[in-house]
């Protein structure tokens, strides 16, 4: 069994605590928050031990395993405490408020030998992976044009009094939503090297911006295009979606429908032309679900990874920290 | 329960497949009539039971029914509580404690907020009380006989271990609403063990069901293990598993499960409803007629 503690119960934070609370290889050892009615709650109902104060859950519960769910800027800190008592950390996203706050990091955990992981999840939804294996198979020729694309009903009004509404803090369309995005793109082409041109735009929001648009060029020089909104009530929830323009085909993709169309030559299972496939088809069964099989299939990964069953490659810190480095260029590169 | 419920899925563009079909749909759906109409439809079918979420716009579907008693004489409502985008999205802009204030009626938690009143249990108790109350407000006077906890709660608390609050549920249901509690889940042998050991007996329990094996925790072999030997009341949702098979093999699967007390779909055209009912009907029909010979 893998002892695991968590140190922040918000809205990612308790569908964590629920995989791990259900998943066979986990004891849950300590859950910490800042809030006393949630401590109290979870403390009365559930059977985990509950803490206000982090430090103290390290020292009493001894856990082999962290998950970080507390608003950004409290991530680098955290996490390095956690490294450095060589507790494996699982960090929500984004990593870091910036690069260089992460990239320390990156390198403690290498150093200790640590497994780390940030809470990407797209890589784990089964479109995603395919599009991830089709691109491998070269079969679409030289790549020339992506667009990424993020909708969503986040802010809809002018109100709103939390730490995502605070840019200092990790706030905003672009750390807290753009980011998956960006990392699915780094993920499937390759990390995003220099942005041409950026808009960041507030529609409902005073701090922060509600949009992000920007022409990203990749390291190996591929461009495209990220348009991602969450202040669109014309999506029930977050829909996000790539497309990818080849010279001898295109795919587009969202978290449920892959369509791809082939020129000439077609992997195995696929044909000359257009080819649908559907999440259904493509999604691994996990043994306990929540909200989406991509969140338990990763905490799954990190806990297997501890264990020493996996190699520590998918969402490490390294890879998140690219896409922290792409949130900079982004923010630099604004017209 | 009856045999066959109508779902609302298709109303509010969920969709398990394609966000172009959800956009079509929100298009299709945008007027309360087109709602109405399509359960007209349900109805000249033989399904009286719609199975719907606690959403702001069943509110207006209720009024409709309510103002035509004649022509709604023995529809029954299954409400699926609550509507969860509506409190995630809350929870993302407002905080778990700020959507509590928003949501739960009255000044309790504003209450407990200031006052420093005691957590004690019963005060959570009272909470979900109140906002199961709130989410019945709609419903009055219609007959709602099930009253279902949405898998999204279910699973959290289970994953939780919250087993209590999924019990008071239960309990509560049943003393204010005199309606069963019914248990909407992803993992549904998970919870009939989590059910039975908190001194449910026969607990209605709606899970995807599906011969691809899609969303069954636990894999499709345990599924149809807890329907051949455990006691409880299933209904079966996604048996299409968002149309990754046809129709009928996916109907015919589902029909000869034994313990299935009911099917749960949701179609927008006359033609798929039809075409639903009556495949549900003929291989309902001829497991009878098997089981007589």
């Amino acid at each position: 069994m893998v002892r695991t503690g968590i140190i922040g119960v918000g809205k990612m934070g308790i569908s964590h605590l629920a995989i791990l609370g259900a998943h066979p290889d986990v004891s849950v050892v300590g859950v910490c928050d800042s809030s006393k009615m949630v401590t109290d709650a979870i403390g009365k109902y559930s059977p985990f031990p509950c803490y206000a104060d982090y430090k103290k859950m390290l020292d009493e519960a001894k856990p082999d395993a962290v998950v970080v769910s507390v608003p950004t800027k409290y991530h680098a800190p955290m996490v390095r405490e956690l490294l450095e008592k060589n507790i494996h950390v699982f960090s929500e996203k984004p990593f870091c408020l910036t690069p260089e706050e992460g990239s320390p990091l990156v390198d403690l955990a290498r150093k200790n030998k640590l497994v780390n992981q940030v809470g990407y999840h797209n890589k784990f939804v089964g479109t995603f992976r395919e599009v991830k294996r089709i691109l491998e198979s070269n079969l679409l020729g030289e790549i020339y044009h992506f667009t990424g694309e993020a909708y969503g009903p986040v802010v809809v009004k002018p109100k709103q009094d939390t730490w995502r509404s605070s840019a200092g803090e990790g706030g905003g369309c672009l750390m807290d939503y753009a980011s998956h995005v960006i990392d699915l793109i780094n993920y499937l082409l390759a990390p995003v090297s220099s942005v041409k041109a950026s808009l960041l735009k507030s529609i409902h929001s005073k701090e922060v911006e509600d949009a992000v648009y920007a022409l990203l060029e990749l390291s190996n020089k591929v461009s495209g295009v990220l348009s991602v909104n969450w202040s669109d009530e014309t999506h029930r929830k977050m829909s996000t979606s790539v497309t990818i323009m080849g010279k001898k085909g295109k795919i587009i993709s969202d978290a449920n429908e892959l369509k791809v169309f082939f020129k000439d030559e077609a992997p195995a299972e696929y044909s000359k032309g257009w080819n649908v496939k559907y999440v259904t088809d493509l999604t691994d069964p996990v043994h306990f679900y929540l909200r989406g099989e991509e969140y338990s299939a990763q905490m799954d990964h990190f806990i297997a990874a501890v264990q020493g069953k996996i190699p520590n490659h998918l969402n490490n810190f390294e890879s998140a920290w690219h896409t922290d480095q792409a949130i900079k260029l982004i923010k630099n590169a604004q017209h | 329960m009856e045999r066959i419920l109508f779902g609302d899925n298709q109303f509010f563009a969920v969709n398990h497949i394609s966000d172009e079909k959800s956009r079509a749909q929100s298009i299709r759906f945008k007027d309360d009539s087109a709602i109405l109409q399509t359960l007209d439809i349900s109805r000249d079918n033989g399904v009286q039971t719609f199975m719907c979420t606690t959403h702001d716009r069943i509110a207006n579907i209720c009024d409709a029914i309510r103002a035509n008693p004649e022509k709604y004489k023995g529809y029954k409502i299954f409400p699926c509580m609550p509507y969860a985008h509506k409190y995630a999205n809350a929870v993302t802009e407002l905080g778990i404690a700020g959507t509590l204030k928003q949501y739960v009626p009255g000044n309790f938690i504003g209450s407990m907020f200031k006052g420093g009143v005691a957590f004690l249990s019963k005060d959570y108790l009272s909470i979900m009380e109140l906002l199961i109350d709130a989410e019945m407000k709609m419903f009055k006077g219609i007959d709602t006989p099930v009253i279902f906890l949405q898998n999204v709660i279910t699973d959290l608390l289970l994953g939780l271990g919250m087993k209590d609050i999924l019990i008071a549920f239960h309990t509560y249901v049943a003393k204010k609403y005199q309606a069963e509690a019914g248990f909407i889940t992803m993992n549904m042998p998970m919870l009939l063990d989590v059910l039975e050991n908190g001194g449910v007996k026969n607990p209605i329990i709606c899970s995807s069901i599906n011969k691809v094996g899609f969303r069954m925790s636990g894999g499709k072999e345990l599924y149809e293990k807890t329907l051949r030997t455990r006691q409880f009341r299933a209904i079966a949702m996604q048996v299409l598993a968002g149309g990754a098979i046809s129709p009928k093999e996916a109907l015919e699967y589902v029909c000869n499960l034994p313990n299935v007390e009911s099917i749960l779909f949701g179609a927008s055209s006359r033609a798929n409803i039809q075409e639903t009912v009556r495949l549900i009907n003929q291989f309902d029909q001829s497991r009878a007629d098997m089981i007589l010979n």
